[in-house]
């Protein structure tokens, strides 16, 4: 199923749809006098540093605050945000864009290129120390590797101000989802002045200047964030909520009973229980895909056991795993059963046929991972014996329970060991596991966020995958007419030497008031903005 | 009195360096550090992230120039997590309101323990003896983190009196200090409770009850202050408990309490935070503990210092 298709890249002008902006309130719809939208977070935010941000729950409150090159809308798709559209060259490696001359900072003065220009080379350079700098790289943005690592000056990244509202960067290969990319918040411009007489502070209550439909008024660490409206806004006389609040929660039940208690609009619902939810409050649990995907990654590298060299044994183990009841007995929230890597609702991205996910039932992928386990020279004698590694909670020891056991049935031991989150990773990075588990959320919404990741050349491939064959795929499909050819290729070498076990695709589980509207229902990046949102009156 | 007092303190001072250096020490032990991510990082950003936050230099230059910063500036550092902010910062937002939970919720699981303890112990065996007692077994049995959520049901979500959590105004206060006082409470009151059933018999409350003074008299001038002595050397590490916070408390009711934040940064290994919050902790108790001492010697005649 397709949500939504990708912007016309072989197009040098891009249009982007120049529909209603902020809230479309239709006719005919009474609006609750109270206008504030207040939403659940789960820890408190570590920063209001765009360039510094490196969480889910940062991201949502700083889309608020400030506002990048392109926006996204309910279906994922992209519209104008500070730029109005955008010229790509013949090569695909210089991109310039046409920013809207009515764009101002909350302090009045006028959102320029020049401030895009400041924002992106702070994130490359070493001085800011950035967790994200990685992120310029990952854009292909010009000399971002080198300023990264100290070895050129920031002044030459590869991104210039033309005039006042003209931008224009030069990337070091073609992508062709490289507008996509700029909805991220680490490329959200900040302003210069503000940052150089406040230093650290600049993003306390009161001091911070943005550029987004918000400012922020209130921030108290752990317990809340208040935004409030502001005129400033290009396009303020189109938003319609007054203010919007961010609850820290950290324990996702209370989240639930406060929400049920009219403190909040807008809660996640706690594994398992959304069925219940949805029976009783139909018009509010809401269950929408969401761009993560979650695996046991197998350590196929040299420090990984003999038996997981082969294919054979971790098809044998993905075979065996019934994900069916792990969705539907264990997380019960509208979650998919995985067969592969990416993501089932990515943009134009559909999953290639594989004999194991189409062809065959549950019984049947039983009996094969037992033919595989034998052929491989293992059996009751000869019993494969693995750790399965997870990082602390509920969800994943109850998963990694049931997997334990499925895998039994084929004459597999597990031991599961449960690590705290960040000995779970450095145990991973190190390659101090068998099977660990893992979970990747794209960055945007393509296929390659999902399928670069496990080419030799990625970093993030812990199980030291390393298969020529899909590093040549993969880089063919960064300039191929039609990627998606090459991500099916790579899908099915992923399910011929299968060095991770898809287990399922997330959802987003939620309680959401009735009264909200405006909120995304097809943006599987859960892209949220408070412009878009109104509240209903009762 | 008072060169003992001084010797204390004195005392106190390698003691607090020790801390700082064995969970220095075992904090950079734990494995994973401040910027261990599901994302690796590059090794260059890595690199500068350690130059920025000077976790590149050997650790015994690190303990120097940290136990430096706090000596000379009383500066314990940025936090290794939240960017925007400094440890003394994310203290002193945290800390008060840690320290107003704290102190009530102190002073009610005083009052109320030990009135209980006392009234039990002062009608042995009767209905009100065994009501306090089970009271006091029942509160202890009910951990916090099962009464948080059962007080956030009843009050917010059925009769809708008080918010479910957040740090707005002394209406946010109440749920907080009943989850953190009640087990406190309870043990007081045993304590209190057995303390004094045993003042009770000792010959001086015979002596006093055998010169026809009132019973009131009796338990207030003659056995309280006596009973008091075990209740005294448990208020020590209780009060520092208290006013340093309670995780439970900061999840439950979402207050940006330090206990939180502690834990946080144990998790995060946010060794800045971590380091402060512990320097606090421990700061905090070798303090009380000497009060404890000092009113030790106010209470007991027989100890002298």
């Amino acid at each position: 199923m397709k949500l939504r298709t990708t912007l016309a890249t072989s197009a040098l002008v891009l249009g982007l749809a120049l529909q209603a902006q902020a809230a479309d309130v239709p006719e005919g719809v009474t609006l609750a006098d109270d206008q504030t939208y207040t939403f659940w977070l789960l820890d408190a935010i570590k920063s209001m540093d765009p360039q510094l941000n490196t969480d889910v729950e940062g991201s949502d409150v700083l889309r608020n605050l400030f506002e990048g090159l392109y926006n996204e809308d309910g279906n994922g798709e992209l519209v104008p945000g500070v730029a109005l559209d955008h010229e790509v060259s013949e090569d695909g490696k210089t991109y310039t864009f046409n920013l809207r001359d009515d764009a101002k900072w909350s302090n009045g003065e006028p959102v320029t290129a020049g401030d895009f220009v400041y924002a992106w080379r702070r994130l490359a350079d070493p001085a800011t120390a950035s967790e994200y700098a990685w992120y310029m790289e990952l854009m292909q943005v010009e000399n971002a590797p080198e300023i990264i690592a100290g070895e050129m000056d920031p002044e030459e990244l590869g991104v210039r101000a033309v005039d006042d509202h003209t931008l224009e960067v030069k990337i070091s290969t073609p992508l062709p989802y490289f507008p996509q990319m700029l909805v991220h918040g680490s490329t959200f411009p900040v302003l210069q002045s503000v940052i150089e007489e406040n230093g650290d502070d600049w993003t306390d209550a009161g001091t911070l200047v943005g550029n987004g439909a918000y400012t922020l008024t209130e921030h108290q660490l752990g317990e809340r964030v208040v935004m409030e409206k502001t005129d400033t806004y290009w396009d303020a006389d189109n938003v319609v909520i007054e203010t919007l609040t961010a609850l820290t929660i950290n324990d996702i039940n209370q989240g639930l009973t406060r929400y049920l208690a009219g403190e909040l609009d807008r809660v996640d619902i706690p594994a398992g229980q959304y069925p219940r939810l949805a029976e009783e409050y139909p018009d509010q649990a809401v269950s929408t895909p969401y761009n993560c995907s979650y695996i046991y990654m197998l350590n196929v590298g040299e420090k990984g056991p003999e038996a997981l060299k082969d294919a054979r044994v971790r098809k044998a183990l993905a075979y065996a795993i019934d994900r069916d009841i792990i969705v539907e007995r264990i997380l019960q929230g509208g979650q998919k059963p995985a067969y592969n890597w990416t993501h089932w609702a990515i943009a134009d991205f559909e999953r290639p046929e594989v004999e194991w996910a189409d062809e065959m039932d549950q019984a049947q992928r039983i009996e094969k991972a037992k033919e595989l386990l034998e052929e491989a020279g293992y059996g009751p004698d000869n019993p494969v014996n693995l750790s399965l590694q997870y990082n602390t909670s509920e969800d994943h020891k109850k998963i990694a329970i049931a997997a334990s056991q499925m895998l039994k049935q084929i004459g597999v031991n597990i031991t599961l060991d449960n690590y705290e989150w960040k000995i779970h990773t450095d145990r991973m990075q190190n390659q101090d596991f068998d099977m660990a588990r893992y979970a990747w959320c794209g960055d945007y919404n393509e296929a390659s966020t999902y399928l670069d990741l496990m080419t030799s050349y990625s970093g993030h491939n812990n199980g030291e995958f390393f298969n020529d064959e899909y590093d040549q795929v993969m880089a063919d499909s960064k300039t191929a007419e039609n990627p998606l050819e090459m991500y099916q290729e790579a899908e099915r070498i992923l399910a011929e030497e299968m060095p991770i076990i898809p287990i399922y695709h997330y959802a987003n589980v939620d309680m959401i008031n009735a009264n909200i509207e405006g909120l995304p229902e097809n943006n599987v990046n859960n892209t949220w903005y408070g412009k878009d949102i109104y509240r209903t009156a009762e | 009195m008072l060169s003992y007092i001084l010797k204390r303190l004195a005392i106190a001072i390698p003691t607090l360096l020790l801390l700082i250096i064995i969970s220095f020490v075992l904090m950079h032990s734990a494995p994973g550090g401040p910027f261990t991510a599901e994302r690796e990082l590059p090794p260059q950003v890595l690199a500068n992230l350690n130059e920025k936050y000077g976790l590149s230099d050997p650790l015994w230059m690190q303990v120097g120039n940290y136990v430096w910063g706090i000596v000379t500036a009383f500066d314990f550092g940025p936090s290794f997590v939240y960017k925007d902010r400094t440890v003394n910062e994310i203290i002193a937002q945290g800390f008060p309101i840690t320290l107003t939970y704290g102190l009530l919720s102190f002073a009610i699981a005083v009052l109320v323990g030990v009135s209980l303890g006392v009234a039990a112990a002062t009608r042995h065996n009767s209905p009100l003896d065994y009501a306090a007692v089970g009271v006091s077994i029942g509160a202890q049995v009910l951990p916090n983190f099962v009464m948080a959520p059962i007080l956030v049901l009843i009050f917010t979500l059925w009769l809708r009196w008080l918010p479910g959590g957040g740090w707005q105004g002394p209406e946010y206060w109440i749920m907080p200090v009943i989850a953190l006082s009640t087990s406190f409470m309870a043990s007081i009151a045993r304590i209190t409770r057995s303390s004094m059933l045993e003042v009770l018999t000792s010959n001086h409350i015979r002596t006093a009850r055998a010169k026809g003074l009132p019973e009131r008299k009796v338990i207030l001038r003659h056995a309280l202050k006596p009973a008091m002595l075990p209740v005294i050397s448990y208020l020590g590490p209780a009060f520092v408990a208290m006013i340093t916070g309670s995780v439970v408390v900061d999840i439950y009711f979402s207050t940006g309490g330090i206990g939180k934040a502690f834990v946080d940064s144990a998790l995060n290994r946010d060794y800045a935070v971590m380091m402060g919050v512990t320097i606090l902790v421990g700061a905090l108790t070798i303090f009380f503990n000497l009060v404890v001492d000092i009113l030790y010697g106010w209470i007991d005649p027989k100890i002298r210092y």
